[in-house]
């Protein structure tokens, strides 16, 4: 666990270095527009847009970090040959691939973070004060976390055995697929093979339901958001990311280095 | 058993295992999910310019979405006999806006804007103002004045403007020769069993649609019933001519050699005569429920 | 010293390639060698023989088809291991992000160090290595040489038992190739195993107890670098100035190639005292002696020819 630690805080420090968290003052930047902005033209609902905006734009963000990262987290370091020397150390191939994981997670949390704040700042300039009903945010923010520590263990899974181009590809189009869950299951009312129906119908409640994580309408409208789903979204989410970094793990720790 | 292969077999056991787990756990957040969902339909953009201009080029293809969205919304909510059809008019705005050339949904939209609860939203203003649009946007499609007429005809009872627009859309050189003739049989007898039959029929025949088909399908059902109990009533009275009382039940019309066997309905019950003497669907018969809906609704 | 520190048994690797991967190209064929303790062990071949193979089997880089390896008594597939083991990889890089000082405290921390423990041995490495100025200067400015020398750093920052080292003078100046071989044998005074790969003669014999020559994945030879066959020299050769070339210095001067103002001359050893008399006797001024090797490019040329031949004599006799 403390060699996987290392692992974290310099794939971490990585990514401060590359200026990853620069995506900030984009936020920031797109924050302070909007909150200037919707006063004059969304008379009513200003709060409303500046928290959908404000959702999406975290969802959006961390999306990209999370793929465009992830999928070279082990892809590069094989690539650059930086993972020789280290796996030369006491260190087991899955620990690699554990810091690797957390240390991206980590940054996304860090960025997820800042950018919780930078909503509410802005929410807190459109409105002058902050309601109950606004902590339902930061449980929306919380499943937009869920769901990048899935897609970084996705990304992290198709970066031990493929290029990053095509890791993208895979991961993007299991998140899409992940988003549509839902339609696959509702396909009866309008198809008539039942074996596609029921090949859909499994394959809906196997792959990674990234609707779940989706309370974004909910969270703007200030809506309570049940205990019991966050509870359920935690154990789904960390359940799911064992599951394929156990995947990962298996795939990564018989591959040869070139 | 070598290390690496027993870490094989662990691995062949926490997999199914794990996915056995997430089959188990999504089961109870879709639970979660519908009961929480339930308080409000969700539909965070309703502006359709809006969102045509974040699709950038994709427009046709995000109609696309929002149709198939808007189909199994309304079917989703009728299995589950739920009446409140909020968002099918703000889905099949969007939907049309993206793409107004996707006549199935004008088409789709008019019957279930119009239709009252439970099988519809139950605004036929709505209804109307959808098929307007299509016209604009379509005017070589004639099926859109059928369907307006329709719309006149069944759910504002405004004969008069039913004709008219089944007579604007005959004059469409594409156009059915029967348009002609209901523009003329409404303007002269207004609402008629036959015309009612016709007009369901026509749907039912022409359309692709499953739920539409389905819709038309139970309307015909249910105007073969008042055909039938009109009938079982006119044989009741030839009865009561004959012998001088009202028959308790209908195989005394059969008895009477009045009908040659126990007439049943659409879905196979026979029918019965009420307390009134009158003849009325069996108690059994699923087609009750939907006649009491309907009658309700008007 | 007593105990082989690595064991190598009929290591077998095969790399696929072609569509698929179908197809395998057996990169090194049985490898059955032993390095005893406290040696420094040369591996020698030219590129492509299968010396990084070998070396990337034995630190757990890439698996075998077959055969087994063992380093300190301990199988390599048991990590536990590489608590003793250094490993500087051919070519090194490392994240270009971090300084010379942050990349081998990241490496630092894969050992049981005491955070102490570590800033000290990190800057003593940085002191042993010469990168002490550039400390604090983040690895993407740093020249291939540098790269080296933290590469090296980083094997032996935490006092392994056996030391592998794979081509680490390549990419060096003359200074740095000196600083590394200082390096090694430091290691070796220090009672510690040294395994280094090279495709370069002259650093394998002057540092090596013993050397071993592997060619198209095979071991070809093993012993002291004199017991080697090719190493042997092949004659001696005179470096000498003349200023005035009387009549007299005509029969020593025809054997003799000319550059600028010297001359170069080579002679088998049995003539070389003779040479030198006639050469003071004529006034040349010797600047030096030295032997004459074959190159090791050569002598693996040698041994690859040999291989066809005997490969060719089979064919013929098999008629």
């Amino acid at each position: 666990m403390r060699r996987a630690g290392a692992v974290a805080l310099n794939t971490f420090r990585e990514a401060v270095r590359d200026r990853v968290l620069y995506n900030l003052v984009f936020f920031a930047l797109l924050m302070m527009l909007a909150a200037i902005l919707v006063g004059g033209i969304s008379i009513g609902i200003e709060d409303l847009v500046i928290k959908s905006l404000g959702l999406s734009a975290i969802s959006v963000i961390g999306l990209l970090i999370a793929v465009f990262i992830g999928v070279g987290l082990v892809y590069k370091e094989m690539d650059k040959r930086t993972l020789y020397a280290l796996l030369a150390k006491p260190v087991r191939r899955w620990e690699f691939l554990l810091g690797k994981f957390g240390g991206l997670v980590l940054t996304l949390a860090v960025n997820t973070m800042a950018m919780a704040a930078g909503l509410f700042a802005a929410l807190l300039y459109v409105k002058h004060h902050l309601e109950r009903t606004d902590a339902v945010l930061l449980i929306a923010i919380y499943f937009i976390l869920l769901k990048l520590t899935l897609v970084v263990a996705l990304a992290l899974l198709f970066s031990c055995y493929s290029t990053p181009l095509l890791a993208i590809l895979y991961t993007s189009a299991l998140y899409i697929a992940g988003l549509f869950v839902e339609e696959m299951r509702t396909f009866h009312s309008t198809a008539a093979n039942p074996l596609l129906e029921a090949l859909l119908r499994g394959l809906s409640y196997l792959l990674p339901n990234f609707e779940n994580f989706n309370v974004m309408a909910a969270a703007a409208h200030g809506r309570e958001i049940p205990g019991a789903l966050v509870l359920q979204n935690t154990v789904y989410a960390a359940l799911y990311s064992v599951i394929v970094l156990l995947v990962a793990a298996a795939v990564f720790s018989r591959r040869n280095l070139k | 058993m070598s290390p690496a292969n027993s870490k094989k077999w662990l691995l062949l056991v926490l997999l199914p295992l794990g996915f056995a787990g997430v089959w188990e756990l999504q089961q109870r957040i879709d639970i979660q999910r519908r009961a929480f969902e339930q308080e409000r339909d969700e539909l965070v953009l309703r502006s359709g310019k809006l969102v045509r201009a974040m699709s950038l080029e994709y427009a046709p293809l995000m109609a696309d979405i929002y149709w198939t969205r808007a189909v199994q919304y309304y079917g989703d909510k009728h299995a589950r006999h739920d009446p409140n059809f909020e968002l099918l008019w703000p889905l099949l705005d969007l939907t049309t806006t993206l793409d107004p050339n996707l006549l199935v949904a004008y088409r789709f939209g008019s019957t279930f804007l119009s239709e009252p609860s439970p099988r519809g939203a139950g605004h036929p203003e709505l209804g109307i103002a959808l098929l307007m649009r299509g016209m604009q946007a379509n005017p070589d499609y004639w099926r859109f004045y059928e369907d307006l007429g329709f719309i006149y005809y069944f759910e504002l009872k405004d004969y008069q403007k039913a004709s008219a627009a089944f007579a604007e859309g005959s004059k469409h050189p594409d156009s059915q020769i029967w348009m002609k003739i209901m523009a003329a049989k409404i303007a002269a007898e207004g609402e008629s069993l036959s015309t009612s039959v016709f007009l369901w029929n026509e749907v039912y025949q022409t359309t692709k649609d499953p739920q539409v088909k389905d819709n038309a399908m139970s309307h015909l059902h249910l105007l073969r019933v008042e055909q039938d109990c009109q009938q079982l009533d006119a044989l009741a009275d030839e009865f009561q001519k004959r012998t001088g009382r009202r028959p308790a039940r209908v195989g005394e019309l059969v008895q009477a050699k009045l009908l040659p066997r126990l007439p049943v309905d659409p879905m196979g019950f026979p029918y019965v005569f009420g307390p009134d003497g009158k003849a009325v669907l069996n108690i059994d018969s699923p087609l009750l429920e939907q006649q009491l809906l309907q009658q309700n609704s008007k | 010293m007593p105990g082989h520190a690595i064991e190598i048994e009929n290591l077998t690797k095969d790399y696929p390639f072609g569509f698929l991967h179908l197809r395998k190209k057996r990169s090194l064929d049985g490898l059955t060698m032993q390095v005893e303790s406290g040696e420094v062990f040369g591996f020698l071949g030219p590129n492509g023989a299968g010396k990084s193979t070998t070396i990337k089997l034995l630190v757990g880089l890439i698996f075998p088809e077959a055969g087994t390896a063992r380093i300190l008594g301990k199988p390599i597939t048991d990590i536990a291991m590489h608590g003793d083991i250094g490993y500087l990889p051919e070519q090194p890089y490392f994240y270009d992000y971090l300084t010379a000082a942050e990349v081998l405290d990241y490496f630092a921390r894969f050992h049981d160090l005491t955070a102490a423990d570590r800033h000290e041995r990190v800057a003593r490495m940085l002191r042993k290595v010469g990168l002490e100025t550039a400390r604090k200067i983040q690895l993407r400015k740093y020249s291939k040489g540098m790269l080296q020398r933290v590469g090296l750093a980083q094997a032996i920052l935490h006092d392994p038992k056996v030391v592998i080292l794979d081509e680490p003078m390549s990419g060096l100046d003359p200074i740095g190739r000196r600083e590394v071989r200082d390096i090694i044998l430091e290691l070796k005074r220090e009672g510690r195993t040294v395994l280094f790969s090279t495709h370069i003669l002259s650093d394998a014999e002057m540092l090596c107890d013993r050397v071993g020559v592997i060619v198209g994945g095979k071991l070809r030879g093993i012993g002291a670098p004199g017991e080697i066959v090719g190493m042997k020299a092949q004659g001696m050769e005179i470096l000498f100035e003349l200023r005035e070339s009387g009549s007299s210095a005509r029969a020593v001067l025809a054997k003799a190639i000319e550059t600028g103002d010297r001359y170069r001359l080579q002679v088998s050893e049995q003539e070389l005292y003779g040479v030198l008399e006639q050469l003071r006797a004529v006034g040349a001024k010797i600047l030096s002696v030295a032997q004459i090797k074959a190159s090791l490019e050569e002598y693996f040329m040698n041994l690859i020819e040999a291989d066809r031949a005997q490969a060719a004599a089979v064919e013929v006799s098999g008629k």
